[in-house]
């Protein structure tokens, strides 16, 4: 029987067949830290709230040709755009605040 | 409707090799992308027409088409046409079909990540299937404004949005910020050739409260007391978000001092039990209209203090 944590699992040869991937290409990102991959009684998964970023990292090696080294620098300068942008939103507001809107 | 010169759009020579149009396609895709490019329409309608460009130059049969006919494609339909008609009048066969986006309607394919020049030559969903022989890609990413007042943002709450006619019901975590973009997943449009479905952004408009401001999860409020409260000390009770706060005055309080309530501020965003703090400047009320009775008694006290 699943558990709750189990229900949040994707069975990584079910997914690679369904985006029709090879599992290597996940085992890479696996090893440079993008994705985790779980592996419990002998079969490996991934975590469902990992699929927007695998799909994201699937297209960017797959339909962009972009190797293992490039998406691991893109997903660092897109995680410190995401942070820039939050920063700017706090500035905003904090001008808001002494504007007195 | 007008003609799009597919080479020129990945900047590729007419006589360019296959390889030499899936070289230029990834390259424009790298810089074009919206996934490298997110929220910028700019960049998304200019991956749109790459992504049409390679549509057509990476399939041989519409590469030949679009050869054959070129800026002529409208009287080469027509030609096509007029072809078929031929062979059908003079036992060319079997009947075939031909479908034009017009007999689908665009939005059954999301047409709209396709020129009407494409869909008029090709029809709107492209054709072909699996990762390497046609381009799938996600759905449109859908942006939206939703406006909160502050009270609305102190509480985690469900609202139901619509969204392109679908009816969605999202949880707002307390502590959301003004101009902050949260994302749902797979609720923008319609994915292409079984690409995933875009994902929704929707940004918060916080409206300022009259009486409350706030700065990240700190709260700020004004509050008025009289000055014999202000000189002799006192309590009073005070309206915040949370509710109810009966506050101790001491003695000698300054017009424009601050005090500060720990942990009666904004709840942290996606941190339940934690909070900002509330700070409260006293506005001290001077009388403005005194009775003689009053007005001696000031004089006395002036008189005591000058004595001092």
């Amino acid at each position: 029987m699943k558990n709750k944590r189990d229900e949040h699992l994707i069975a990584l040869d079910e997914f690679c067949v369904y985006y029709k991937i090879e599992q290597n290409f996940v085992w890479s990102l696996h090893e440079v830290g993008l994705v985790h991959i779980e592996t419990i009684e002998d079969c490996n998964y991934v975590e469902e709230e990992n699929l927007s970023a695998l799909e994201k990292f699937i297209r960017f090696y797959y339909d962009m040709d972009i190797n293992i080294e490039g998406i691991e620098a893109i997903n660092h300068l897109l995680e410190q755009m995401n942070e820039m942008k939050h920063e700017l939103t706090r500035l905003k507001n904090r001008l808001r605040f002494y504007e007195g809107e | 409707m007008e003609f799009i010169d597919y080479y020129k759009v990945l900047g590729v020579d007419k006589n360019a090799t296959e390889k030499e149009i899936k070289s230029a396609y990834r390259k424009l895709a790298r810089k074009l992308h919206p996934d490298l490019n997110p929220n910028d329409k700019e960049a998304k309608a200019r991956f749109q027409q790459i992504n049409e460009a390679n549509e057509v130059l990476s399939d041989p049969e519409k590469r030949a088409k679009y050869d054959k006919y070129g800026k002529d494609w409208q009287h080469g339909e027509e030609y096509e046409k007029a072809k078929q008609y031929q062979q059908q009048s003079y036992g060319g066969g079997g009947r075939r079909q031909t479908f034009t986006s017009a007999d689908f309607g665009a939005g059954d394919f999301g047409g709209s990540d396709f020129s009407d020049f494409f869909a008029s030559m090709f029809g709107s969903a492209g054709g072909g299937a699996g990762r390497g022989s046609q381009v799938k890609f996600r759905g449109e990413d859908y942006n939206a404004e939703l406006q909160l007042n502050l009270t609305d943002a102190f509480t985690t709450h469900k609202q139901t949005l619509t969204v392109n006619g679908k009816k969605i019901r999202i949880t707002i975590p307390a502590g959301i910020e003004h101009g902050q973009t949260i994302k749902i997943p797979g609720h923008g449009g319609q994915g292409i050739n079984g690409g995933p479905n875009g994902d929704l952004y929707i940004t918060f408009s916080i409206a300022s409260h009259p009486g409350i401001k706030r700065q990240g999860n700190n709260l700020y409020i004004n509050a008025k007391i009289d000055l014999y409260t202000a000189v002799l000390g006192g309590s009073v009770t005070l309206d915040t978000l949370s509710g109810k706060v009966k506050l101790n005055i001491k003695p000698g309080t300054q017009n424009g001092s601050t005090v500060k309530l720990k942990g009666k501020g904004f709840p942290v965003y996606k941190k339940e039990g934690q909070f900002g703090d509330l700070f409260v400047t006293w506005d001290v009320k001077l009388p403005e209209k005194i009775s003689e009775k009053e007005k001696a008694l000031f004089t006395e006290l002036k008189k005591l203090h000058d004595e001092k």
